[in-house]
């Protein structure tokens, strides 16, 4: 089928919504990479399988939609029933049977799927009404977890390229651009450029030729988001995409996505081939004059293809190394043409802003961060996932609030924002509002949307050099403050992590430091030792216990750590079957003991004892 | 032994015949045979009209691309922010001395192949392991062998 006018998507839209009423019943099944990894696939399967044999009311075949990150990853696989919003979480294959006879014949609730808050008895039934989602605002993510993403009537149903219609028929290229720069958006890659700027200037450069690009490689490790959004609605992005090169004039664009996301590239082209086929992409869409069309571009792993520069390399064909910008992409761009790059989560905000309208945008966040940012929350906390909040709202909020909190018995440490690129910040800047300018002014930054909590059995120097090895591996080699600079800080790190640092090796670390932020060609280098420096600026203690006394206060660094079993031992096995080197020897209901020749310091019993008999020495 | 020349003829007759190609190229060879054999390299250099050495930049460049034969299993630990924090190096431990293998290498039989990974993007299950792309999510360090013995 071709949409040729603005009146046949309304009719595709109000026949796909009959199809899909809102009333109907409908089995949701998450095939998000963290339920995937629990096994969701097989839970769908399950499902067609039984419901093919059986004949229920409201329950065809029909009825099961497979989606995208529903977003509370940590209780996954996870099974949600409409309209009711019957959430069914840690869902097993052989429960699949039992939800159909139970809930699905019956109307009964099965009470040991029902989500209940750390600590507390009470069942929720509807997801609604978990903390988790209550206390979310979703723009960019609106329909991920909500509808197939394999299906663009689903899309066009949930009101999908209304947007595009009206700004091909009622407006004029420069109206879209004034919009977008009225309502703030600003880049949701991580630096945050205002998205409508960088759109006017690459309208106005004199060029035959323009490119518009969305940045899917998201690099950062701990960042999820534009993965779950360019698996589970990729039509937001598209849409997001044919906006922009209305507004600047471009007829050609790309999707860079990464190499480890074999699915976004799978959903991605799907979601173009159909959208090309019902006259959304290619020539004169929707019966007008405008002409754009998309091509997926696959990344080859490497991070600093996310910089702008390298990734317009990387989708010529080159390799991906930066080039100086004295001459910004946006007018010099893909083949030497103004291009407009933005990341997915910006162009999948783009159709919501036409829609809503730019006031609307501006009255969420706060006035100099409009409108909401995804996160992925990761690490040390109870409620892992996917979450989209207002700019503005408090890192506490966040973690605590939504995150449910660091597990029990754990002391939050540091929350890590903004990659390898940012930083960690410590508890006493919890209270902070989570804003583009105020992250930065912290010493982190907001990022792609990566949020890694640690607590107190993350070591920061160490971190420091997880994040320094990951630079060293990743740095291009094009320039020396970069490749030399960033590798000697890593040795240095290493070097406090072994306790075989001096306290001027520290004085050396920051003032390489500084040489690399000044002297480095792109943001990689120049944002590579902002790991270290966040650290040793609000754990300066911690590298002290390392230099000074030789201790790794958090029980991380090997060479400094002794784990010893004291008298608290009740002889309860637990230690006993976790050590994977077979280190600790004792029988049941008798003091355990490790034998340090064998022990690799895994740590592993002390986060299994629940007696504290475990020290860290 | 010698890779089958058709089969990478084929690979490169699919995309257009232009430099712009290089990378989409390269990672259908690497898909198809699970490394870039040398003759590969050549025949793209040639087909394309890259020089050689810039071939061996993208392939050397990228961490998609590896350019020796593979095992038959391939184990992916990520290596994510969560994961690391969350003890894929203790994974890595386990796997290193029990397949007796570094990160980037093969076993002698060709049965494994250990590979660290920057981030899988799951990271609400981390840490992760990924044998065969089937992915396993919370994995404790003292079973991450047997998973990867069961395959």
């Amino acid at each position: 089928m071709r949409l040729d006018s603005v009146e046949s998507l309304n009719r595709l839209r109000n026949e796909s919504r009959q199809r899909l009423d809102a009333r109907k019943k409908k089995i949701f099944v998450c095939l998000g990479p963290g339920c995937l990894a629990a096994g969701s696939d097989q839970i769908l399967e399950e499902f067609n399988k039984l419901l093919a044999q059986e004949n229920i009311k409201d329950y065809s075949l029909e009825a099961i939609k497979k989606t995208g990150c529903h977003g509370l990853c940590a209780r996954g696989p996870i099974v949600v029933i409409e309209p009711e919003g019957i959430f069914y979480s840690k869902v097993k294959k052989n429960h699949v049977s039992q939800i159909i006879e139970k809930t699905l014949k019956n109307g009964e609730l099965i009470e040991s799927l029902l989500y209940s808050e750390n600590g507390s008895k009470k069942k929720i039934t509807d997801y609604r009404d978990i903390p988790f989602y209550a206390n979310q605002y979703r723009i960019g993510l609106r329909n991920v977890g909500k509808i197939d993403p394999d299906e663009i009537t689903d899309y066009i149903a949930s009101g999908g390229y209304q947007a595009l219609a009206r700004v091909l028929t009622e407006m004029k290229p420069q109206n879209v651009i004034d919009e977008i720069t009225q309502s703030g958006l600003r880049g949701r890659g991580g630096a945050g450029f205002p998205a409508g700027r960088k759109w006017a200037t690459c309208a106005k450069v004199e060029s035959d030729v323009r490119y518009v690009i969305c940045n899917g490689d998201e690099g950062d490790p701990g960042a999820f988001m534009d993965r779950c959004i360019m698996e589970g609605d990729p039509h937001s992005i598209i849409e997001g995409m044919i906006i922009c090169s209305y507004a600047v004039g471009s007829r050609e664009g790309y999707i860079y996505v990464r190499e480890e996301y074999p699915l976004a590239v799978i959903n991605l082209q799907k979601a173009i081939d159909d959208a090309r086929s019902y006259g959304l992409l290619g020539e004169n869409i929707m019966g007008t004059d405008h002409c754009f069309d998309i091509k997926i571009s696959r990344g080859g792993g490497a991070f600093v293809c996310g910089e702008s520069s390298a990734l317009m390399k990387s989708v010529a064909g080159d390799v991906g190394e930066p080039r100086a910008k004295y001459i910004r992409s946006v007018i010099r761009g893909l083949h030497d043409k103004p291009t407009v790059l933005n990341n997915v989560e910006s162009f999948a905000t783009v159709p919501v802003i036409i829609d809503k309208g730019a006031e609307w945008f501006t009255s969420v966040g706060t006035e100099k961060s409009t409108g909401t940012k995804a996160f992925s929350l990761a690490g040390k906390v109870i409620n892992t996932g996917l979450v989209e909040v207002p700019m503005g709202v408090t890192l506490r909020h966040i973690i605590f609030d939504i995150g449910g909190g660091v597990p029990a018995g754990r002391q939050f440490k540091a929350v890590q924002t903004g990659g390898p690129s940012g930083g960690c910040l410590p508890a006493d800047k919890l209270d902070l509002p989570v804003d583009f300018d105020t992250l930065t002014e912290a010493g982190s930054m907001m990022g792609s949307g990566g949020m890694i909590v640690m607590d107190d059995r993350t070591c920061m120097v160490e971190v420091a050099r997880y994040f320094l090895e990951f630079l060293v591996k990743e740095s291009c080699g094009k320039c020396v403050p970069c490749r030399e600079g960033l590798y000697q800080l890593y040795k240095l790190c290493t070097k406090i992590c072994e306790g075989k640092a001096t306290e001027d090796d520290l004085v050396l670390m920051e003032k390489l430091s500084d040489t690399i932020r000044k002297a480095s060609l792109c943001g990689l280098g120049q944002s590579g030792p902002n790991p270290f420096v966040s650290t040793v600026r609000y754990f300066r203690d911690e590298y002290l216990a390392h230099i000074r006394d030789k201790k790794c206060p958090a029980g991380v660094c090997r060479n400094l750590t002794t784990f010893t079993i004291n008298d608290k031992c009740t002889g309860c096995l637990a230690c006993i079957s976790v050590c994977p080197v077979d280190a600790i020897t004792g029988e049941k209901k008798k003091l355990h003991v490790i034998n340090q020749e064998l022990c690799t310091r895994c740590g592993s019993c002390y986060d299994i004892c629940k007696f504290d008999a475990v020290d860290i020495q | 032994m010698i890779p089958d020349m058709t089969r990478i003829k084929d690979i490169i007759a699919r995309n257009p015949r232009q430099p712009g190609s290089l990378i989409a190229v390269l990672q259908d060879i690497q898909r198809a045979f699970h490394y870039l054999p040398q003759e590969a390299l050549v025949e793209t250099a040639r087909e394309l009209n890259v020089p050689l050495s810039k071939v061996y930049s993208a392939s050397t460049f990228y961490n998609a691309f590896s350019l020796t034969p593979r095992g038959e299993n391939i184990i992916r630990v990520c290596k994510g922010t969560a994961c690391h924090i969350k003890g894929a190096d203790l994974i890595l431990d386990q796997l290193e001395s029990g397949l007796k293998i570094k990160p980037g290498q093969t076993s002698k039989d060709m049965k494994y192949t250990l590979e660290v990974v920057n981030c899988v993007g799951a990271c609400a299950m981390a840490p992760v392991m990924i044998i065969n792309n089937k992915y396993h999510g919370t994995v404790r360090c003292d079973r991450a062998l047997k998973l990867v013995k069961k395959g």
